[in-house]
């Protein structure tokens, strides 16, 4: 398992658009991607649970990735994180 | 005739007939089933057949109100498609041995319930979202078509409240306006409608749907938020005189875009915008705005949980001036307290909170909270030409502090070799009676002054602006109010400031010409009033005698 920490800028936090992108990004892994915040945590894939969290601007969470391409993955995501989020 | 007042979402004059919007809700029954497999493979149907009516209503969006406004049926295909939602379904299907239609509609509640007991206003109106899209669904699924777009011409949409997919999917050629007993500034509805451009009144109330019929002729008034059903003939010759008035000003003023705001003997004048968040920036750029006059920052505490950090501030004001491209942003510093709270401020309850603990009064008191801020503003100053405003300012000795505290913030920036611009320009608001009184000691402190008018008018004429029992006695034009500005122009220009008015009154056409006159070099209005008041400064002759 890999685990990273990202602190969200994205002004409006992961309302309903950005957790719709998040969504498709996870979906292209082999391993599963799991966000976490606190007491919380979804997998990033699943779109309504993600937008459930009520991530805000400022939030840090806590990105968990196991699975076969996991290395991959979690470069991919903190990328992914970093731009869009 | 019966008249009903709403919340008018955008401001634009229609008559035409009344098309009471029938929702398909078709009655779900729960019914018990034998073959759950069979309901499940009925699901995946539906559901495909959902996804592509979505895909269809998504492309027809893009074309109607561009991508943005569209991409909301991107999330609802997504939302279709969603793991848990599916999984729901199925195991309510499994688990209870009942009917598609009655699985679908369960889940949608439960999910619906979750959104609804978020702690934020944008998460709970995602529960409309879940809602529509089980009862397309669910329409999917009993083969019922949806009627979409089937209203009669010159049709007035009336409705309970819309959901985005039932907007998007009318004939708009004959929609002419939407009225809604319910709905929220945060609906899509009221979004959708704006970007349509189409007059739109929420809110009027649960009475009106009983009391209206199809094809009952109204008169929809998007500036008043006032909706006539059966008007008398006087009201609609008023609002057809309206409706054309109104339909020639919007031509005309497209047509000033990229003009000069320029009186007809050669002054010129910046005209600006008043926004609140940057998702009106681009409104700013499309009414071809010269930079903006005032950036509320409050916006990032009021939607925060806690206080924004520097990080998430810098990321914002970054983002707005570079966005602006070199024109001149002024950002107002945090302005809470009075009607503004904030929970995690924890602020008392005040007897008087117009004239209580608020605005720079805070700021000044906590500085530690100032200082995030202005950090945040000074790093953001490269990538634009940035103005900062202090708002509520009374005195000389409170300026000095805060000057101060902006010379420690650059101080410390410049000992950790952080750059900022040393363009940033200085600006306080003259929203009180006593700055305007004591202007010529504040304009040498200052790069420039902003009139904020209706704190000024409301201090001045002892007037609450929120009672409206007052109201009759909130003279906007009163004399006094007039004296005070014309006081802080002179004292401005007196010692090399410059002077702008950014309250209400700065987009009063009837005052342009008095401001012109006073000297004013700068008036910032709501994005929508930008051309309006360019064509009334291009209207203006001041060589001649008043």
């Amino acid at each position: 398992m890999i685990t990273f920490t990202y602190t969200i800028t994205d002004p409006v936090g992961i309302h309903a658009r950005p957790a719709g992108i998040l969504a498709k990004e996870a979906k292209k892994y082999e391993s599963e991607v799991i966000i976490e915040k606190t007491d919380k945590s979804a997998n990033a894939a699943k779109l309504m649970a993600v937008m459930g969290m009520g991530i805000k601007c400022g939030d840090t969470v806590t990105v968990k990735i196991s699975g076969s391409d996991e290395e991959q993955a979690a470069e991919k995501m903190e990328e992914f994180f970093k731009t869009n989020l | 005739m019966i008249k009903f007042k709403g919340k008018g979402v955008y401001g634009a004059v229609a008559i035409g007939r009344i098309s009471v919007f029938n929702r398909q809700e078709a009655q779900v029954r729960r019914i018990h089933i034998t073959d759950p497999e069979f309901e499940k493979n009925r699901i995946k149907e539906a559901e495909a057949i959902a996804i592509r009516q979505l895909k269809q209503i998504h492309e027809k969006a893009l074309k109607e109100v561009g991508e943005t406004n569209a991409q909301i049926f991107e999330i609802h295909m997504m939302m279709i498609e969603d793991d848990d939602y599916n999984e729901s379904i199925v195991n309510i299907i499994e688990n209870q041995l009942v009917n598609a239609e009655y699985a679908v509609a369960l889940t949608s509640d439960n999910f619906a319930k979750m959104f609804r007991s978020m702690d934020d206003a944008y998460m709970q109106a995602r529960a409309d979202d879940v809602r529509d899209i089980s009862n397309r669904i669910i329409s999917c699924l009993s083969d019922s078509v949806i009627t979409e777009g089937s209203v009669h011409d010159d049709a007035v949409i009336c409705a309970d409240d819309l959901a985005p997919s039932e907007t998007v999917s009318l004939d708009k050629e004959k929609v002419i306006a939407f009225v809604t007993a319910y709905g929220s500034q945060n609906s899509h509805t009221a979004i959708l409608a704006r970007n349509m451009n189409i007059a739109a009144v929420i809110g009027v109330g649960g009475k009106f749907l009983e009391s209206v019929r199809n094809g009952d002729i109204v008169a929809v008034d998007g500036y008043t938020g006032e909706v006539f059903v059966n008007p008398d003939s006087d009201v609609l010759d008023r609002l057809k005189a309206k409706k054309w008035e109104d339909h020639e000003k919007k031509a005309l003023l497209q047509k000033l875009r990229g003009k000069e705001n320029i009186t007809l003997d050669g002054r010129k004048v910046n005209i600006y915008a008043n926004i609140g968040g940057i998702d009106s920036i681009g409104s700013v750029l499309l009414n071809d705005a010269g930079g903006i006059g005032l950036f509320r920052s409050e916006f990032l505490y009021l939607e925060n949980s806690d206080y924004p950090t520097e990080e998430q501030q810098f990321t914002v004001y970054k983002r707005v001036l570079e966005s602006m491209g070199g024109k001149k942003v002024i950002i107002r510093t945090l302005d809470i307290g009075a009607d503004k709270q904030v929970d995690y401020f924890n602020l008392d309850k005040e007897e008087n909170p117009a004239l209580g603990y608020r605005a720079i009064r805070i700021c000044i008191d906590r500085p530690e909270i100032f200082a995030v801020q202005l950090k945040a503003l000074y790093r953001a100053s490269v990538y634009g030409n940035l103005g900062i405003m202090f708002p509520m300012i009374t005195s000389v000795s409170e300026l000095n502090k805060i000057l101060e505290i902006c010379g420690n913030v650059k101080n410390d920036l410049k000992s950790h070799g952080v750059d900022y611009s040393d363009e940033v320009e200085i600006g306080i608001m003259i929203e009180t009676p006593a700055a305007a009184i004591i202007s010529d000691r504040l304009a040498p402190m200052v790069d420039f002054f902003s009139v904020g008018t209706n704190d000024l008018i409301q201090y001045t004429l002892a007037c609450d602006r929120q009672n409206p029992r007052v109201e009759e006695f909130c003279d906007t034009h009163h004399e006094a109010v007039l004296r005070l500005i014309e006081m802080s122009a002179v004292n401005a220009h007196k010692n090399g400031a410059w002077i702008g008015i950014c309250g209400e009154l700065a987009a009063d056409t009837e005052l342009t010409e008095t401001f012109l006159r006073i000297g004013i070099d700068e008036l910032s209005v709501s994005p929508g009033y930008i051309l309006k008041l360019r064509d009334t400064v291009r209207n203006i002759d001041l060589s001649k005698n008043k």
